[in-house]
C-alpha cells in the first residue's frame, strides 16, 4: 500500500506554516508562536510514521510529471527519513529556543516565517528522489536562509550575507549544471534504482568524472570543505538559534546530506570507487578536518571557534564515505546525526552564555559553571562529544570510522582521526577547564561582561530547556546506541541497505 | 517549425459559441476602454465585473482548442482574405495577456487615486483597451497585413500610454520611443513590400509553402528583423527602453514589459520561421547578441541607483536568454528533441517572465509609491515596514533568476538541456552567467531593504489589493514551474 500522502503531507506542513505566519500580523504573538509549536510536533509525529512504515518495508512515493522526462519525486526511503527525523527533532528544539531567544526583538515574522521555510526545505531535501527535485528544494533552502542570516540588519550582517550568497549561488549554478548534464546523459535517475549509472561508465568516463566533480563540488559549498568554507565563519553574526540551524539542522547537513545522495544512491559505491573520485574525497574531507581544527584553535571568540569545529566535524561523514566500506558508512550515517545533536547542543550554550551574561570571547569564562551550572554541563557534554570521549555520541563515531579504516588499510585515515581528536580536545579542553577550574565573577573576581537575569533558573526557561534535552539526547545516542531506532542502529540499518543487495 | 505556429489547415470549424468568444476576446476589451474613458472607474470592483467576460472569453477559446484541436476562421472582405487561427501556443498567449491586462487593470483604479495623475488619467483606460485588443489580434494573425495593423496599433497605443504621466522627461522619452518604433514599422512594412512583390502574397501558410532561401528572403528577413527587434528592445537596440520606464505610470510599465515588447518578439520568430527556416548565421548573430544582452543588461541593472531603471534594465537580459535560444529553434540540422525542448523552455521563459516582470513592476511601483523615493538607498528598512510589497518583489525575483521551483528555473532546465544535448557550451555558459548577474543585482536591492540602521520615514498607505494583485501574478509566474506539464502539453498538441 502506497501512503502518497505521507511525504506530502509531511512537507505541507511546515509549508502551510510558512503561509500561516506570513498572513498573521506582527502582533500575533501568541498565535504565531502556538501554531508554530504545533506544526512542529505534528511533524514529528508524521516523521515518526514514517519511520515506522519504513522499518516495516514501505516507501511511500508521491509524484508528479513536472516537464516530459522530469518528474516530481518525493519518496520515504531510510536515509531520507532519518534525515528528516533529525531536522525534524531539531526543528521543534530550535524553535522554542529561538521563541526565548528573540523575545522582544522585532522583525519575528519574518524571522519565523523564513525558519520554517528553511526546515521546509530540509524535509523537502531528505525526501526528494531524484536530483531536480532535490535541487529544488537545495535552492529553496539557499533562499530561505538569507532572511535569517542578515536578520539583525546591521552592516556586519548584510555583508556576511552577501558572501553567503556568493558562495551559494555560485555553487547552486555548479550544481545546476552538474545536474542538466546528468539529465541529458541518464535522463531521469531515481535514488532508489538499484542500477546506478553503471551501464555508462565504458563510454563516458570522463563526462561522468565531470558530472560527479560538479555535483559534488556545488554540495561542498554547503558542507563547508575547505576551501569552499568561507561563508560560514562570517555567517556567524547571525542569532544563535540561526547559528545552530545553520551548523547542525540545515545546511551543512544539506550539503553532506546530498554528497550522501550523490555517492551511495545517484552513482552507487562501486561506481564511485571505480571512477577514482573516492580517494579524492576522503583526502579533501581530511585536509578540511585538520585545517578547520587548526583554525578553531586560532579563534578568541566562543561562536567563531564553534563554527571553525563545525567545518572540521562535517568532513567526517564525507571521509566515512571516503573509507568505502560498511563501517565507515555506519560511521559517516551516524555523524550526521550525531554531529548535528551535539552542534546544536553546543549553539544552545555558546547562545545562552551571550544572553544572560554577555559572553562572547572564551577568556570571558572563567567560572561559568558555577553561575549556569545546567548549561556548562550540556557544553561540556557537548564538548567531550566532539572530542569523542565514551560515552557521548561523538564517540560511536570515531570508533567506527577508525575500525572502518582499518578494514579498508587506509592506515592514514587512522592517523587523521587521532591528530583531529587531539586538536579537538586543544581547542575544547581548556574552555571546559575555564568553566570549571578557573575562578571567575562567580567566584567574585570582576563581573560579567553584560549580566541580565533572565529567568528563574540560570536562564531564561525557553533557552534553557531545549538545550537540556538535545544534550541528554546527545549522551543517550551514545550509551544507548545498541537499542533498536538509536542514531546507530539506523545508520546500521541504511548501510545493510547499501552494502547487502 | 512552421506547424508549431498552427500554420496549417485545421480539421474542425469553430461552433458558433467559439465564434462569440473570439468576437468578445477581440473586441471586447477595446470597448470596455473606451466605455471607461467616458465613466472612469474609481474603484476595483466594476474593473473586476468588466474582465470577467474577457477571461471567460479566453476560458471558452481553450476548452475549443481542447476539444476540436486547431481552429481557424475565413473571411472574404472586398477581395481580401483575412484569416486567423488559434493553436495552443495562442491560446496560452490570448490567457496570458488577459490575465495580466485584467491585473494592470484592476490595480489602475487604486494606483491613479493615490498618485497625483492629472486630468489625462482618464485616457488610459481606451489606449490600454487598445493594446489588449491588438496583443490579442496578433497572437491570432496569420497574414502579415494583420500582423502589421495589430503591431502598429499596440505600438501607438503604447507610446500613447507611455506619455500620459506629462511629465517633461516621460514626453521626451515618449517622443523617442515614437519615433523608434514607426522607424520600426517602416523598415518592417518595406520587409512586407519586398515579400508581396516578389511573392505576391501576403498570408503565411502559403507564404510558407513559396518561399525559397535567396537574396529576397535574406533581406525581407533582415529588414522585418531589423524593425521588429527594435521593437521588441532587444539588444543593441534596447536604449530607449530604460528612460521610457523611467517615467512611465506603474500599470504602464507592466503591460509594457510583460506584453507589448514580447509581441514583438512572437512576430519575429514566427516570420523568421518562415523566411529562414534553415538559415545558419541569422539565429547565430541574434543569440551572440543575446549573451551580450544578457550580460550588458544585467551589468546596467547592478549598477543603477534607481529602482525602475533597475526592474527596466532587467528585461533587457531577461530578452537575451530568449533570444540565446534562437540558434536551438531556428537553423540547418537541429535534432527533433533539443529543438522541442528549446521551444517549450522559449516560451515558458516568456511567459514566467511576462508574470513575474508585471508582478515586479507593481512591487516596485507600490514601493516608490509608499516610501516617495525612486532609489534603492531610499528602501532602506523597508522589509520592517512594507514586507508584503518586498516579498512580492522577492517571490518575482526568483522566476527572474531562474531559481527552483519557479517557471524562470524549469524554463532555464528545458534550454540548457536543448544547449546540452547540441552542446552549445556558450550558450550554457550565458544563461549560468546571467543567472549569477541577475542575483547580484536583485540581492544589491534587498541589501538595501534589510538595512535596519535606517532612519523611519512616514509611509504613505497603499489601497487595499494593490500588493494582492502584484502578489497573484507574482505567485503565477512561480507555480507555473512546477505545473509546467499542463500548458507545455497544449502547446505540443494539434500537430498535423
Amino acid at each position: 500500500m502506497n501512503a502518497a500522502w505521507l511525504p506530502l503531507t509531511a512537507l505541507a506542513t511546515s509549508l502551510l506554516v510558512v503561509v500561516v505566519i506570513f498572513a498573521l500580523p506582527e502582533e500575533a504573538r501568541r498565535l504565531r508562536t502556538t501554531i508554530n509549536l504545533m506544526a512542529a510536533v505534528v511533524k514529528i509525529i508524521l516523521v515518526t510514521l514514517m519511520v515506522r512504515r519504513v522499518a516495516a518495508g514501505h516507501e511511500d512515493i508521491f509524484s508528479f510529471q513536472v516537464i516530459g522526462g522530469v518528474d516530481f519525486v518525493l519518496r520515504s526511503d531510510a536515509l531520507g527519513v532519518m534525515f528528516a527525523g533529525l531536522s525534524s527533532l531539531l526543528w521543534l528544539c530550535t524553535t522554542i529556543y529561538a521563541i526565548g531567544y528573540l523575545e522582544g526583538s522585532a522583525n519575528r515574522k519574518r524571522f519565523f516565517g523564513f525558519f520554517s521555510l528553511c526546515v521546509a526545505s530540509t524535509i523537502g531535501i531528505a525526501l526528494a528522489d531524484n536530483l531536480f527535485t532535490f535541487l529544488i528544494f537545495y535552492e529553496m533552502l539557499t533562499l530561505s536562509t538569507y532572511p535569517l542570516v542578515v536578520h539583525n540588519g546591521t552592516q556586519q550582517a548584510l555583508d556576511a550575507g552577501r558572501v553567503y550568497l556568493r558562495y551559494t549561488l555560485s555553487a547552486g549554478v555548479v550544481l545546476l549544471l552538474g545536474t542538466v548534464l546528468l539529465y541529458s546523459l541518464t535522463g531521469d535517475q531515481s535514488f532508489s534504482s538499484e542500477e546506478g549509472l553503471g551501464d555508462y561508465l565504458n563510454d563516458h568516463r570522463g563526462l561522468l568524472t565531470l558530472i560527479f566533480a560538479l555535483l559534488v563540488g556545488g554540495l561542498a559549498v554547503k558542507t563547508a570543505m575547505v576551501p569552499l568554507h568561507g561563508w560560514l565563519p562570517r555567517a556567524m553574526v547571525a542569532p544563535a538559534p540561526v547559528s545552530a540551524l545553520l551548523h547542525a539542522v540545515a545546511v551543512v547537513k544539506a550539503g553532506a546530506f546530498g554528497i550522501l545522495r550523490v555517492v551511495y544512491d545517484l552513482f552507487g559505491i562501486e561506481l564511485s570507487v571505480e571512477l577514482g573520485v573516492i580517494t579524492a574525497l576522503a583526502v579533501a574531507a581530511s585536509f578540511t578536518i585538520i585545517y578547520g581544527s587548526l583554525r578553531a584553535i586560532a579563534q578568541e571568540e566562543l561562536k567563531p571557534r564553534l563554527a571553525y569545529s563545525t567545518v572540521s566535524q562535517v568532513s567526517y561523514v564525507i571521509l566515512g564515505i571516503g573509507l568505502f566500506g560498511p563501517f565507515g558508512t555506519v560511521g559517516a550515517l551516524a555523524h550526521l546525526l550525531h554531529q548535528g545533536l551535539m552542534k546544536v547542543t553546543l549553539f544552545f550554550c555558546a547562545g545562552n552564555y551571550a544572553e544572560e551574561l554577555g559572553i562572547h570571547r572564551i577568556d570571558e569564562m572563567d567560572g561559568a559553571g558555577k553561575r549556569m551550572p545546567l548549561t556548562s554541563i550540556a557544553f561540556t557534554i557537548g564538548a567531550f562529544g566532539m572530542i569523542g570521549l565514551p560515552p557521548v555520541a561523538g564517540f560511536i563515531t570515531k570508533w567506527y570510522l577508525g575500525v572502518g579504516a582499518i578494514q579498508a588499510e587506509m592506515y592514514w585515515v587512522v592517523a587523521v582521526l587521532v591528530a583531529s581528536s587531539t586538536l579537538n580536545a586543544m581547542y575544547f579542553l581548556p574552555i571546559v577547564h575555564r568553566l570549571w577550574f578557573r575562578s571567575g565573577p562567580a567566584h567574585g573576581k570582576g563581573s560579567w561582561p553584560k549580566e541580565q537575569r533572565l529567568g528563574r533558573f540560570e536562564t531564561h526557561s525557553w533557552l534553557l530547556l531545549p538545550m537540556v534535552f538535545t544534550a541528554l539526547v546527545s549522551l543517550g545516542a551514545g550509551l544507548f546506541a545498541g537499542l533498536p531506532f538509536s542514531p546507530l542502529d539506523w545508520a546500521a540499518r541504511v548501510a545493510n541497505g547499501e552494502y547487502l543487495p | 517549425m512552421i506547424w508549431r505556429f498552427g500554420l496549417f489547415d485545421s480539421t474542425f470549424e469553430p461552433l458558433l459559441p467559439t465564434h462569440w468568444a473570439l468576437l468578445v476576446a477581440l473586441g471586447l476589451p477595446l470597448l470596455l476602454g473606451m466605455l471607461a474613458a467616458l465613466f472612469p472607474p474609481k474603484r476595483a470592483w466594476p474593473v473586476v465585473l468588466a474582465s470577467v467576460p474577457v477571461l471567460a472569453s479566453g476560458l471558452m477559446l481553450l476548452s475549443a482548442y481542447d476539444q476540436a484541436g486547431l481552429l481557424r476562421w475565413h473571411w472574404d472582405i472586398a477581395g481580401v482574405q483575412l484569416s486567423l487561427r488559434l493553436n495552443g501556443l495562442s491560446v496560452l498567449l490570448l490567457l496570458m495577456t488577459q490575465v495580466i491586462g485584467g491585473a494592470a487593470a484592476l490595480y489602475t483604479p487604486g494606483y491613479l487615486r493615490l498618485s497625483e495623475t492629472g486630468p489625462l488619467a482618464r485616457w488610459l483606460w481606451p489606449l490600454m483597451g487598445v493594446v489588449l485588443s491588438a496583443l490579442s489580434l496578433i497572437w491570432l494573425a496569420t497574414d502579415l497585413l494583420t500582423l502589421y495593423a495589430g503591431l502598429e496599433l499596440m505600438g501607438l497605443a503604447a507610446v500613447g500610454m507611455l506619455m500620459l504621466s506629462g511629465k517633461v522627461a516621460a514626453l521626451v522619452a515618449g517622443m523617442r520611443y515614437l519615433l523608434l518604433a514607426l522607424m520600426g514599422s517602416l523598415t518592417y512594412l518595406l520587409g512586407v513590400a519586398l515579400i508581396l512583390g516578389h511573392w505576391g502574397r501576403l498570408d503565411l501558410q502559403g507564404l510558407a509553402e513559396v518561399v525559397e532561401p535567396g537574396p529576397v528572403a535574406w533581406f525581407a528577413a533582415a529588414l522585418i528583423g531589423a524593425g521588429l527587434a527594435l521593437k521588441a528592445a532587444l539588444f543593441p537596440l534596447h536604449a530607449w527602453l530604460t528612460p521610457v520606464h523611467e517615467n512611465a505610470w506603474t500599470p504602464v510599465s507592466a503591460l509594457h514589459a510583460a506584453l507589448v515588447i514580447k509581441a514583438s518578439l512572437f512576430i519575429l520568430l514566427q516570420l523568421w520561421s518562415i523566411l529562414l527556416p534553415d538559415a545558419f548565421y541569422a539565429p547565430r548573430v541574434i543569440a551572440w547578441l543575446g549573451l551580450l544582452a544578457i550580460v550588458w543588461g544585467g551589468l546596467l541593472a547592478w549598477r543603477t541607483d534607481s529602482l525602475k531603471t533597475l526592474v527596466a534594465s532587467s528585461t533587457v537580459g531577461q530578452l537575451g536568454y530568449l533570444m540565446v535560444a534562437f540558434p536551438l529553434l531556428l537553423g540547418p540540422d537541429i535534432a527533433p528533441l533539443p529543438r522541442a525542448l528549446a521551444w517549450e523552455g522559449f516560451w515558458l521563459q516568456l511567459m514566467g517572465h511576462a508574470f513575474a516582470k508585471a508582478a515586479m513592476f507593481m512591487a516596485a511601483g507600490n514601493l516608490i509609491l509608499a516610501t516617495g523615493e525612486s532609489t534603492l538607498k531610499g528602501l532602506a528598512g523597508t522589509s520592517r515596514r512594507l514586507p508584503l510589497s518586498l516579498l512580492v518583489f522577492g517571490i518575482a525575483s526568483i522566476t527572474l533568476m531562474g531559481l527552483p521551483p519557479s517557471s524562470g528555473f524549469t524554463a532555464k532546465w528545458l534550454l540548457l538541456q536543448a544547449m546540452v544535448i547540441s552542446q552549445q557550451w556558450w550558450a550554457v555558459a550565458a544563461l549560468l552567467i546571467g543567472t549569477l548577474l541577475t542575483a547580484a543585482y536583485i540581492f544589491r536591492l534587498f541589501r538595501y531593504c534589510f538595512d535596519e540602521t535606517a532612519p523611519r520615514h512616514r509611509y504613505q498607505p497603499l489601497a487595499p489589493g494593490m500588493d494582492l494583485i502584484a502578489l497573484t501574478l507574482a505567485l503565477i509566474a512561480f507555480a507555473l514551474g512546477l505545473l509546467a506539464h499542463f500548458p507545455l502539453e497544449l502547446m505540443h498538441g494539434g500537430s498535423p
